[in-house]
Parts: C-alpha cells; sequence; structure tokens
C-alpha cells in the first residue's frame, strides 16, 4: 500500500474528523474487519492531548484522523478584551515551546501598525533569543522523539541541554517560559551585563552536546530504520497542505521566512537554510540538527556585532514607563523613577498611569506578520480598530497546519510508526488548540 | 543415588530461589542506577545505601496500592496470567546450578533445585510458558493495546523461541546430553587450544550469537521490548493491570533478565566453572559461585546497556531478524555441529583441522550477514539510497 491510497473505509466518514463526535458513532461507522484504535488524548505520545483515531487493519493503518481542542484556551478570544502589551503574556503561552516566537511575531505585527521602528539593539537581542529559543524547541523535539521511539537517553540529554538554554532565559526575563520579555516597541528591559558571557558560554558547550546526539543516533541502525522512509510527505504534498517549517524542508524545499521574509535584521547575518531531500522522518531529524547548528552561526554573529543604545523605543506614549532595578531586596520599582514621578512631576505619573492602566491606541489597520518559528511559519492576523485593544487577533500555528499532513503520511504504515511520524511533525498542542 | 537427609533437598531450594530473587532485587536496583548513570541522573538514592532498598520499597507500594480490575475483563484468564509469568519464571531457574560442589555437614551437593535429565528441555518448556503469561493477558484484559501487545508479544517470543530452541539443539548436540550437570562438567578444562576455556561459546559462536539476541526478545527487553512499547501501546500486554498483579509482570520480567543470563552462562560460558586459584578445599568452593554470579552480571549488565542505549525497533523488523537471520543461522549451525560431531565419532580430526573449518565456516556465515543486511522497504530517494548503501549491517 502507498502513502497515496485512499481507503474507502477511512475517506468515507470525514465529518467525524469535524464534529468529533461520540466514541460510538466512530465505532459504528468502522468497517466490521478492522480495529478502531483511539489514540490518545491521554497517551505517552501524542505530545500531551492530542487524540488520534486510528483505524487498524493488524497493525497496520488504514486512516489517521487527528482529533484537537483537547487544550482549547481562548487566548485569541482573551486577547481581544486585554491592551495591547497585555497580549504579549497571552499570545507567548500558546506554542509554549517557542514561547519568543509567539511573542516577537505579534509584537512585529503591532509595531507595523503602529508605523514604529525597534532600536537596533532590541533587533539584535531578539534574534539572538528567538534563535536560542529555535535551539531549545529542536532539543525538546530530540527529547520528546527519543522517548517515543524508546530511547531515554536521548530524553533526558534533549531536556539536559534545553535546562541550559532556559537558564538564559530565566536569566534575562525572570521566566523559564512565556517570558513577556519582547514587547511592542522594543524589550520589556535590557539585558543584563554577563548576557554575551553566558551566551558565549551555551555556544561553547551546545556544539559538543550535538555532536554527541550524531554520536549516538547517526548511524544508530534502529534510530535509522525507524525514521528513514517513514512518514514521506513530498513538497507537492506540503504545498497542498500549506505545511512549513523543518517538514518542507526536508521535502527538499529552502523556503525559510528568515531568508524569504527577513525580520529584525536578520537578513544582516550569514546563514544558510538546512534542506533534505529525503521527505522522510530521518530526513526531518537532519534538518533540524543543522538548525540548530545554523542558529548558533547567527547567535555568534549577532553577539559578535551586538549594537549599544536603547531597547525600546524613545516614544514615551508606547514604552512602559515603569523602570526595574536591583536593590539590596532584589529586583524592584527604580526607586530613580519612583522619586520622579510621585515627587517631581504630576505629568509623568498621569502618563504612567494612563499607559499602565489603559494602554497605548493602535492605529485602525489590518497587519499580517510571520515568523519562521521552529515548527514553521508562524504568523499573526491582527485588526486594529484604533483602540487600546486587538480587535482580533488571528494566530496561523504551524503545528495545526503541519498536522493535516499526519494521516497521509502515516497510512500504510505501523503504529509504532504512527508515533515516529507525528514526533516528527512535532506539534505542540498549546499551538494547536490556542 | 545414595539417600541424602530430608534438609538437602530443602536447602537446595530455599537457597537457589533467594539467591534469583535477590538477584532480581540487586539488578531492578542496578538498572536504576546505572541506566541514571548513563542519562546523568542519579537514580534510586534514598532508601538504605545507595538507595539499594528502594526494590523492596517498591515493591510494599506495588502491594499496597490499590488493585483495579476493570470491568469488562475476562475475570479467571486476567487474574491468572501474572501467576504463570512468575511461576514459569521461577520454575525455569529450578535446574541451573549456581555453584559448584558443596560439603556440608558431611553431605556432599550441588546448589541446584533438581538436576533433570531432561534439564535443557525444561528450560526451554518454561519459556514457552512464560508466554501463556503475556499472551494471556493481552486477550483477557479486552481491550485494543493490550491486545496488540498480546499479539506482538506472541508473535515475537514464538519466533525467537525457534531460534533460540536451534542455538540450543547445537549445545545439545555438542555436548550428547539434554542434563545441564553434564553440559556443565563438558566445559569444564581447556577448550580446543590449550589455554583457553572449554567454553561451548567458542566452538559455537554463532549459536552463542543467535541465543545471545533471542534471549533479548524473549525476556521482552529493550530494544526488543515491543509487547510494552510504553511509547506505542502505553504498556502493552499490561495496561490494564495495577498494584500487585502489575508487580507480579514487573517481576517476572525482571526474572526473565537474569534467567536468561543464567542460561546462556550455564549452556555456553561454562556455568560456575572457573579457575580456583589453588584456593584449598575448605574455601575453594565458594569460587564457583563467584564466578557464575560474575559471568551472570556481566550479562544483567548487558541488558541495562542495551536498555540505555537503544530506540526500540519496528515490529516487522523484529520479525526479519528472527526468521530471516537467527533461525537460519542456527540451523546452519546445528546442522554443521552434527556433522562435526559425527566426523568426531567416525574417527575425528586434528585440532588444527577443526579450528581451520570453524574459522571458515565462521567468517562465511559472518560474510553473508554483513553482505545481505535484510531491507525490506524502498529507498524514499537517491539520498536514501545512498544512506543505505553505506548503513551498517545491523
Amino acid at each position: 500500500m502507498t502513502a497515496t491510497d485512499p481507503t474507502p473505509a477511512a475517506r468515507s466518514d470525514d465529518e467525524v474528523f469535524v464534529e468529533g463526535a461520540d466514541w460510538e458513532t466512530i465505532v459504528d461507522a468502522v468497517v466490521d474487519d478492522t480495529l478502531t484504535v483511539n489514540m490518545g488524548p491521554q497517551h505517552p505520545s501524542t505530545h500531551g492531548v492530542l487524540r488520534l483515531i486510528l483505524e487498524l487493519d493488524g497493525e497496520t493503518v488504514l486512516g489517521l484522523k487527528p482529533v484537537v481542542g483537547y487544550l482549547h484556551t481562548g487566548i485569541e478570544k482573551n486577547a481581544e478584551y486585554r491592551t495591547w502589551v497585555q497580549g504579549t503574556t497571552f499570545f507567548t503561552r500558546m506554542d509554549y515551546l517557542s514561547p519568543l516566537f509567539n511573542e516577537l511575531a505579534y509584537c512585529l505585527g503591532v509595531e507595523r501598525l503602529l508605523d514604529i521602528e525597534v532600536p537596533e539593539r532590541a533587533q539584535a537581542v531578539r534574534v539572538i533569543l528567538t534563535e536560542f529559543n529555535r535551539i531549545a524547541s529542536h532539543l525538546v523535539w530530540l527529547a520528546t522523539a527519543g522517548m517515543e521511539l524508546g530511547t531515554t537517553t536521548v530524553m533526558t540529554a534533549g531536556f539536559r541541554e534545553r535546562e541550559h538554554v532556559l537558564d538564559l532565559f530565566e536569566s534575562q526575563s525572570g521566566l523559564r517560559m512565556n517570558h513577556a520579555y519582547i514587547r511592542p516597541g522594543g524589550l520589556a528591559q535590557d539585558v543584563t551585563d554577563d548576557f554575551v558571557a553566558r551566551c558565549d558560554a551555551l555556544l561553547e558547550l551546545l556544539p559538543a552536546r550535538i555532536a554527541d546526539y550524531e554520536d549516538l543516533l547517526l548511524e544508530n541502525p534502529i534510530w535509522r530504520d525507524r525514521l528513514e522512509g517513514v512518514g514521506i510527505i513530498d513538497a507537492e504534498a506540503c504545498y497542498r497542505y500549506g505545511i512549513t517549517g523543518p517538514l518542507l524542508r526536508a521535502a527538499g524545499v529552502p523556503w525559510d521566512l528568515r531568508k524569504a521574509q527577513p525580520y529584525s535584521g536578520i537578513d544582516a547575518y550569514d546563514f544558510e537554510v538546512a534542506t533534505d531531500d529525503a521527505c522522510d522522518s530521518y530526513g526531518r531529524f537532519l534538518v533540524r540538527l543543522e538548525e540548530m547548528r545554523q542558529s548558533m552561526r547567527i547567535i555568534r554573529q549577532a553577539l559578535d556585532s551586538l549594537p549599544g543604545g536603547p531597547v525600546m523605543v524613545p516614544d514615551r506614549r508606547i514604552a512602559w514607563p515603569s523602570q526595574q532595578s536591583l536593590g539590596a531586596d532584589g529586583i524592584g520599582n527604580d526607586p530613580e523613577y519612583i522619586r520622579h514621578i510621585m515627587g517631581e512631576s504630576m505629568e509623568s505619573l498621569i502618563n504612567h498611569f494612563k499607559l499602565v492602566t489603559q494602554g497605548f491606541t493602535v492605529p485602525a489597520g489590518q497587519v499580517y506578520s510571520a515568523v519562521e518559528s521552529p515548527r514553521g511559519e508562524l504568523g499573526y492576523a491582527i485588526t486594529s480598530t484604533g483602540t487600546n485593544k486587538p480587535y482580533r487577533v488571528h494566530v496561523r500555528d504551524p503545528s495545526f497546519v503541519n498536522l493535516q499532513g499526519a494521516d497521509e503520511m502515516t497510512r500504510g504504515l505501523m503504529i509504532s510508526d504512527v508515533v515516529a511520524v507525528v514526533s516528527s511533525i512535532d506539534p505542540v498542542m498549546g499551538g494547536v488548540d490556542r | 543415588m545414595a539417600a541424602t537427609p530430608l534438609w538437602v533437598p530443602i536447602l537446595q531450594t530455599v537457597v537457589v530461589f533467594a539467591y534469583f530473587l535477590l538477584v532480581t532485587a540487586v539488578l531492578i536496583w542496578a538498572e536504576r542506577r546505572i541506566v541514571g548513570a548513563m542519562q546523568s541522573r542519579v537514580g534510586p538514592n534514598r532508601v538504605g545505601p545507595f538507595g539499594m532498598l528502594q526494590t523492596l520499597v517498591d515493591g510494599v507500594k506495588m502491594f499496597f496500592k490499590e488493585d483495579v480490575t476493570p470491568a469488562m475483563v475476562n475475570r479467571p484468564i486476567y487474574n491468572v496470567a501474572p501467576l504463570v509469568g512468575v511461576v514459569a519464571g521461577f520454575l525455569s531457574i529450578a535446574v541451573i546450578p549456581i555453584g559448584g560442589e558443596v560439603r556440608l555437614f558431611g553431605e556432599t551437593f550441588t546448589l541446584v533445585v533438581a538436576d533433570l535429565s531432561v534439564g535443557a528441555l525444561w528450560i526451554l518448556a518454561m519459556g514457552s510458558i512464560h508466554v501463556y503469561s503475556v499472551f494471556l493477558a493481552g486477550w483477557a484484559s479486552n481491550s485494543p493495546y493490550p491486545l496488540l501487545g498480546g499479539i506482538r508479544a506472541s508473535a515475537q517470543m514464538v519466533s525467537y523461541e525457534i531460534a533460540q530452541a536451534l542455538a540450543v539443539a547445537s549445545v545439545l548436540i555438542y555436548a550428547g546430553s539434554l542434563r545441564i550437570s553434564d553440559i556443565v562438567a563438558g566445559q569444564a578444562g581447556d577448550g580446543l587450544i590449550a589455554g583457553m576455556p572449554g567454553w561451548y561459546a567458542i566452538p559455537l559462536f554463532p549459536a552463542f550469537l543467535v541465543f545471545v539476541v533471542g534471549m533479548v526478545a524473549e525476556a521482552g527487553r529493550p530494544p526488543f521490548d515491543l509487547a510494552e512499547a510504553e511509547g506505542e501501546l502505553v504498556g502493552g500486554f499490561n495496561t490494564e493491570y495495577s498494584g500487585l498483579r502489575f508487580g507480579m509482570f514487573m517481576l517476572a520480567e525482571f526474572m526473565q533478565v537474569v534467567t536468561m543470563s543464567a542460561i546462556v552462562v550455564t549452556l555456553f560460558l561454562g556455568g560456575p566453572s572457573g579457575p580456583t586459584f589453588g584456593l584449598p578445599d575448605s574455601v575453594a568452593w565458594i569460587m564457583p559461585i563467584l564466578w557464575f554470579f560474575v559471568k551472570m552480571a556481566a550479562f544483567i549488565f548487558f541488558f541495562i546497556l542495551l536498555r540505555g542505549a537503544l530506540p526500540r525497533t519496528r515490529y516487522h523488523r523484529l520479525m526479519d531478524l528472527g526468521w530471516k537471520v537467527l533461525i537460519p543461522v542456527a540451523l546452519v549451525w546445528t546442522l554443521v555441529t552434527a556433522v562435526f560431531v559425527l566426523i568426531d565419532e567416525q574417527g575425528g580430526l586434528t585440532n588444527e583441522a577443526r579450528i581451520t573449518m570453524i574459522g571458515v565456516a565462521g567468517a562465511i556465515v559472518i560474510g553473508l550477514l554483513l553482505a545481505a543486511p535484510p531491507r525490506s522497504k524502498e529507498p524514499a530517494s537517491a539520498s536514501a539510497a545512498e544512506r543505505d548503501r553505506e548503513e551498517v549491517a545491523p
């Protein structure tokens, strides 16, 4: 059976796909001698709460229906009742493995509506941190893929290195995940003094660790056997579904928004788009490994040319008024600033009050801003009616789009391959369900 | 046979079973520590010295946990299945000597429960019964994942049993006996080349390899843990089990590791035999026990390393390996062994001629394995084909 062979039994009842439907309805619709397995939402290998309805003949997969929505959070709707700055703290929680990309894509859109230019230093730091985020995300992918394919050593190794990256994030934003560090207009605060040293240490550590993974996996016959020729999806099918990211690049298409529609000055750095023409899970593995290397290349160049200056637009009607400083009792409001607004300038106090409670207004208009997240094109379609809140923010999440290919990629394979394929798609349910 | 006092068999039974239970408990702890070390973790280190009592505590925990029986299971079979595995595991070690002759209170005996005249068959038979535990558990659970796990397990274990039985057959032909004590005795002393041990693993090396691969599959351990496959089938055959019954499956699995290690040491690596370094007789009896333990521990360590290093294989690749590689190799080697033994009985060859022939035959087998790696799927593209060519044989 080839991957494109449409099985009538699996194709006939697509309404299950759309409606979800009760379990009885699904079971009744099944042809007699096949077995329907409800894989998920509670299953060790479904990346959280993805539910796959598998139709099996023995162990052979006749059809796969992804059912999503178990992690629906209503973030898009919620954001319509929050100010533009508060939106950052919401969107960062969607695809929780690439929080900075969510923040970046959203802020790029808002900045375009505001028609402001972000300071160079903020742009460089954005690039550095998002590329580190890409590495962290790919490390989690490696870890979970290892776990799902039964090699727990890869799992702990991946999470171990990711922890170092998260330490860096924590040192800059105060949070391991869901940072809300990138804000419309720049960054929440400037990087710390030891930022470059910390990044250097990471750039020292990571290449050796990635080489370790290659030693462990590249020539591992079982690893290759599990991934090679499994989950094939070619460029044509990728176009059809709108699949982007490592899946598309593993199908031989060098499509990368960092090259195609550069953002945050990323076109100033020299790097290559990793591709592979195998179209299979192993190709995606190679592409992701190479992307980690290329990300480090970008970070290296960005660090070497890190400009000075502010990290927030000078416009005091947009920039967050409060400043943080480190005192004897930890981080808190800057006493200088407090003295200024409380003792010296009534106008400053009013401005502070208005900005913090009401936020700034954004000119009416529509914008679509997209970045290359670790999983593909992450796009934010933002509509403003000129108020202090977004009228509507729709997110094009790559996990959601890429997941559509799962059925085609798994058809005719076996159960164990389903796990390999889903892990090679690398869906993050927080992003899929939003 | 002279009449032995009753306490001797009782002592034998208690010592052997306690020994294997203890080794199993230590294995579980050692696995968690060693895999932990491989994965830059600590592993259990709270209970007892170096966390060694963790197994005990876990056992108590299993005992007191709520035992949930799903409503739709086939109750009698569901209840019996875990017991079958544990019992089969215990029974198969009954014929394995864990040491040499021991002299105690004027009685001389071996540390083995029963030296059956069909000992080797007993081991194979108990291995087959173990399959029932897994298969019945999967079937009786009345749920898709256990069913798939049970089907996988029975197919996997039955196919690897054939390969293993063929490997054992060449040992039996070589030793000329089914009795385990004869097989052990046959491996004592020097081998074909003076100075090398007379272990059957050397003249029967292909059979030894087949047995080692087969025993990993038989024990259902990574990378052949397809019947459990927690990443795919949640827990496979034991998905619907909880509490003490689940604990019994755990115990049976780890018992299998110990049993298989003990069997391979006994059949291929001389069992308890080994040099005594000229120690006086009063302490020399300890050496065989020590040797047996060291050899067995080496295999247990091998099992643990496999678990820490390798991903799980695919189901059809596992079957390919069993049917297309292991069984033919074992079959050929059984025939070759038979021919050698026949030649020996007809007058024999010189040692040099034997060694040469073994070497040539071994080279042919290895050459065949390397030349034709089993690959059933078409390469996805030109680059995948290129990768295939570079790939080493599994």
